[in-house]
Order: structure tokens, then sequence, then C-alpha cells
């Protein structure tokens, strides 16, 4: 009996010990070994072993014997045109809010079978649902973040709190702006308290009007020339993104930022699978990769923006962690508002606005005038020229 | 006999080339630059070398941009050489004309709708065959041979012009088949338009964005492509280490080159002016 029962319990602790096999059971991906896989994602956007961080792309090789082809781009609208043109199929992409919203609506994404992703469960409440995927079934978030105002502590005289920093005459010529539409008008827009996703002609000839009025207090229109000027102090204020700070804090501790009180424009980038993807199931294990802790933890290090994932937000590795910049209490939590696809006529409007704005606006006068008197010099000077030669002819 | 130049002419020739270079030495300087900013120069280190040899995209994308850079300078070369020689023996000026016309469209053309128009046309042209994602290696080289097809043809065209006409006759009277003629005769005495032309080819290969921007596919991503991907967040420091080392590597190339043309040159002239 003695020995039977021994035995049964032997038996059922053997059992209880392949457990761990079950409980976290790892589907079989060894059929896609040797296959390709085209990412095609931001520039700077993943940890990729510089400065010691880890390779995210060559780790995934390495584990799963797939080849990854990274190609990159710098804005939703060239991403849209490439993948539009039908001459490259990528597997994964990883765009903008607005840019899912218009990709979903031209059935250009293909459904995720979650089945693949099971590390989804990390990804907080409050990343799900959101507006331009209600049922969570085309998309991954991979980093949020919100655009605020970084102002140079030395060079300002209070401390701003409001968008109307931008149009103070105080400093002009040293204030920046983005040098894209829907940023620079998305600026305008919150500190007119407009919704930024408006679509009444009004009110986006009310946001070109005080655009144009900053348009001499401007010193440029930038993207990334943001974080030169700002770490050598060539400009005292510039509206970017959260996570950019940090980067521009490193460099010029006289840094500092704030969320105005008139709202701020709230972003989140997704990962998702084009419809005509050519390895989806190999695209679906990437994204499940992107969401393990040790693979999540290096990207957000790297990317310097928030993190949707709940196992970053509470590891040691983080060191990010709890930084008020990124995720601000409720208390300084500002109002936020995600920019939603357009539609067409008003991205048309838009486009034409700030196209006057940056072509038309600026005065050329000097230029003409510079142009039109050296012309005329020459012009004299051929005169001259020719009349000697035709009176030294005459003398023949 | 040299003229001496003016103080004016030097001072002159040494603003143009400070204009010229500054922007490089620049980047040069903040290639060594310990710190991650590109204003402030924070120390000297050669960090940023060590980063790019870890930075597997760039490199990949710097590899690409070579492989296609060589590849399609070799296949327009042999291509825009074969093309001047019969543009050259034309009888036909209206021929002559018309086809000189047509291949400097792609050098007068805007890039921006010669790299639309190309991937169009190849979209649509796998659309025929039922095939997407047909942008890649091959779509660029061909592209990148388009492009660089005039300005061989101009480069030997003179070149052709310059060689006595009835070389090839009197290679041909001595013995030599017509392609024997062009291959020994014709060929060594064109050679320097060709080097020219394939330097060239290669230069603008190298250098070239908005065309393969359009025509690039999910592989093969060039350097240009690569660096202007960074601008919505930041140009990392290991692109200049990498300008950096593709200039010392041009600019050592272009000496030694100048070295032994210079060297033949002397050579040459002390035979007495026998060789041309």
């Amino acid at each position: 009996m003695k020995r039977f029962f021994s035995a049964i319990i032997c038996f059922v602790l053997l059992c209880l010990t392949t457990i761990p096999c079950f409980a976290g059971e790892k589907k079989d991906y060894s059929h896609l070994k040797g296959t390709t896989l085209n990412v095609y994602n931001w520039g700077e956007y993943i940890s990729d072993g510089s400065d010691g961080t880890l390779d995210v792309n060559k780790e995934f090789e390495k584990r799963y014997g797939i080849t990854i082809n990274y190609s990159n781009y710098e804005s939703n609208e060239n991403m849209y045109n490439k993948l539009q043109s039908g001459g490259a199929n990528y597997d994964v992409i990883i765009p903008s809010d607005y840019m899912i919203a218009k990709l979903i609506e031209e059935d250009m994404l293909a459904k995720l079978d979650f089945s693949n992703i099971p590390n989804y469960k990390y990804i907080l409440e409050k990343y799900r649902g959101l507006y331009y995927d209600p049922d969570d079934t085309y998309t991954v978030p991979y980093t949020v973040g919100m655009v605020g105002l970084i102002y140079n502590t030395t060079m300002v005289e209070e401390a701003p709190d409001s968008w109307g920093a931008l149009w103070d005459e105080r400093y002009k010529g040293e204030i920046l702006m983005f040098n894209n539409p829907r940023d620079a008008f998305g600026i305008a827009q919150c500190y007119l308290g407009q919704s930024i996703n408006t679509e009444s002609v009004e009110d986006w000839d009310k946001a070109i009007e005080v655009l144009k009025e900053q348009n001499h207090l401007v010193s440029s229109y930038v993207m990334d020339e943001v974080f030169n000027k700002m770490e050598n102090g060539e400009a005292a204020l510039a509206p970017y993104y959260a996570g950019d700070f940090l980067t521009m804090y490193d460099t010029n501790p006289d840094l500092a930022f704030v969320y105005p009180k008139e709202g701020v424009n709230f972003f989140v980038d997704a990962m998702c699978i084009p419809k005509n993807a050519e390895n989806k199931e190999a695209a679906e294990l990437y994204i499940n990769f992107m969401l393990e802790e040790e693979i999540a933890v290096a990207n957000a290090n790297y990317i310097c923006y928030a993190t949707p994932h709940s196992l970053v937000l509470e590891s040691d590795d983080y060191d990010l962690k709890g930084e008020p910049v990124l995720y601000p209490d409720e208390k300084n939590a500002p109002k936020t508002e995600m920019f939603e696809n357009l539609d067409y006529e008003t991205q048309n409007y838009m486009n034409m606005l700030w196209n006057e704005l940056k072509i038309e606006g600026n005065s050329n006068l000097d230029a003409y005038i510079g142009l039109s008197v050296t012309a005329i010099l020459i012009i004299v000077y051929a005169v001259y020229k020719f009349i000697k030669k035709k009176k030294r002819e005459a003398m023949y | 006999m040299t003229k001496k130049t003016s103080l004016g002419g030097k001072l002159y020739t040494a603003l143009v080339f400070i204009f010229l270079y500054a922007p490089i030495a620049v980047l040069i300087l903040f290639s060594f630059n310990s710190g991650k900013s590109t204003a402030v120069f924070e120390g000297f280190s050669l960090h940023w070398y060590e980063e790019l040899f870890r930075d597997a995209a760039t490199l990949t994308a710097f590899k690409n941009s070579l492989i296609i850079a060589v590849v399609s300078s070799i296949i327009s070369t042999v291509m825009g050489t074969a093309a001047a020689t019969a543009i050259f023996g034309y009888k036909n000026k209206l021929l002559k004309t018309s086809v000189m016309t047509v291949t400097n469209i792609p050098m007068m053309n805007p890039e921006i709708v010669t790299g639309i128009a190309m991937m169009l046309l190849f979209v649509f042209i796998g659309g025929m065959f039922g095939k997407t994602g047909t942008l890649g290696f091959t779509t660029l080289t061909i592209a990148h041979v388009t492009f660089e097809l005039p300005y061989v043809i101009l480069n030997v065209l003179p070149k052709l012009k310059q060689t006595d006409a009835h070389l090839s006759e009197a290679a041909q009277d001595l013995g030599c088949t017509p392609f024997q003629a062009f291959y020994k005769v014709v060929l060594p005495a064109i050679m320097p338009g060709i080097i020219s032309g394939l330097m060239m080819a290669f230069t603008l290969s190298i250098d070239d964005f908005i065309i393969s921007y359009f025509v690039s596919g999910t592989s093969s991503q060039t350097l240009p492509i690569r660096i202007f991907s960074m601008t919505k967040r930041r140009v990392t420091p290991d692109m200049y280490a990498l300008s950096t080392l593709i200039f010392l590597a041009i600019l050592i190339l272009l000496v030694i080159s100048n070295v032994i043309s210079s060297r033949g040159y002397k050579k040459n002239t002390k035979k007495g002016g026998a060789k041309k």
C-alpha cells in the first residue's frame, strides 16, 4: 500500500513538473525558419544596439532564424505612398493613429490573429479600444506620447504655461515651429481653443491667420533641427514631443518642459500588418516578440517615448520609470486630443493654406531688389562694351 | 610659362575653397564629438566610429548603396560606350540629333518626375504578370542605369570626336577584324572618356536620393534614404563618422589617380611627345 501511494505521489509530482511546459504553451515556429520578414518602421525607433543597448532585430533573427529586412520612413504620408503604390510588400508597419484610421478605412490592413500574440495582455486598458481601432482587431500599440512646449529657462523671462508663449513678441527670432502642416496647425488650433480635427473652413482660416501673425516671430520651421537649436541655445521656445525633450535635456540642462494649459496632441504609434503581407505569421510573431518584457524595456529606454506596456512601467530596468514629463500625474495631466484622419477636402484646404504660409508668406522683396539691380548693372556694362566695340570698328 | 597669380586671385581661390569645404570640415570635426549633440562640441573621442560598426541597419544601407553604384555604373558604362560609338558613326544628321535629344531627356528631367514615372512603370509591369512587391534591387539598378546613361554618353562622345577618324580603318587595313579594330585601337584611345564616365556614373548613383526613394523596395534601402528617415527624430552622429570615412576614401582615391595620371603625363612628355 505504502509503495503504491508513494508511486502515485511520485507520478503526480512528475506531472506537476511538466506543467510549466504547458502553462506557456509555446507554439512551434520552426517552420518559419529561413523565411524573411519585411519591417517598415520610423527612423531611430527601435533599440538597435548602439551605445550598448540591445539590438532587437538581431535578437529576433537569432531566436527564430527569420531574416529581417529593415527599412525606414520619416513620415506617415510617405509610408502610405509606398504602401499604396503596390510596389513593395511590407509585413509589419508602425503608423500613427490617424494614418491607421485611414488605412482601415481603405481596407489596407489585415486583421490580427491574437492567438499568435499572447503578450497583448500586457497592454494597458487605457490604450485599448482607441478611436482608430475600436475593436482592437488590427493594431497593437507600440509607443504613445504627447506634444509639449520646450523652453530654455535662461532665455525666457517667466516660465510659460500656454501656447501663447510662441506668439510672444519678446522672443522674436527665438521661436521655432513644426515644419509640417498637421502639427503646426494643431498648435494654432489648440491655442484658439478649436478642435484639432475641425472640418469647418472658418476655423482653418482663423488658424492660418494666427500662424501668419506668428510668421515674423519664428526663426525657422524645423523637425529634427530642433535638437541642435535648443541644445546650443539658438532658440528659446519650441514645441516638440515629450520624449525628445529628455534627449535634449541630457545635453543642455537649462531646458525645461511644460504641457500648455490649452491642451496638447496625444499620439499613439501602433504595429499593424498590411493586407498584402507575404509572411503574416512571422509578422505576428515579431509583434509578440516586441511585447516581451526585456525587448519592450530596451525599446522604451532607447526611444524615450512613453510606453503602453504594463510590465515596462513596473520594471526596474526601465530608466524612465515614473518620469513626470512622460507620465504626468493626475494634477499635471494636460487636456489631450488625438489627430483623426481628415477628409479629402479638409486635407487639401490645409495643404493649400500651409503652402500659402511657407511659400508666399516670406517677403522676398530684398531678393527681388538685389536681383534687379544686378541685372541692370550687367545690362549697362554689356551695352557699354558694345558701344565701345562699335566705336573701335568705326575707326577702321 | 605659368602666369603669376595676383594676391587677389589667390585670396579669391582660398575663399572659394573655404566656402566649398567648410561644411565638410564641420562634419569631420563633429564626427569626433564625444557627446550626442551636433551643435555642442563636448570633447574628442572615437566613440562614433565604434558605434558605426555596430549599427547594422546603416551598414546594410551603405552596402546596398555601394553594390547598386558599382553594378549600375559598370552596366551603364558598357551600354553608354556602345551607344556613343554607334551615335558617332551615324551619317544621317536628323537621326543623330534626335537620338542625342532622347538620350538627354533623363538628364534634363526633374528627378522626381523620373522617380515617380519609373515606380509607376515597374508596378504596372508587375501588375501585368500578377505580381506585387516588384520594387527591389533589380528595379533600383534599372532606374540608376537609366539616369546615368546620358552622362556616360556625354563623356565618351567628345573623346570619340578627338580620336583620328581613320584609325579604325587603318587597323582593318593592317588585318584586324572590325571588332578587333575597335577593341585594340579605338577603345584605348577613348579610355580616358570611359573612365571619367564611369566615375561620374558611380558618383551619381551613390548620391542619388529622389529616384531611389521611389524605386527601392523592402530590402534595398540605400544610405541616403536611411539618413532621410532619421530626420523626424535625430540624425545620429555615427552618420558623420560614415561620411568622414567616405570622404577620406574618395580623397585618397582621387589623389592616387591624379598622381598616376600626372606620372604618366610626365613620362609621355619625356619621350618627346610621341604618344598623345
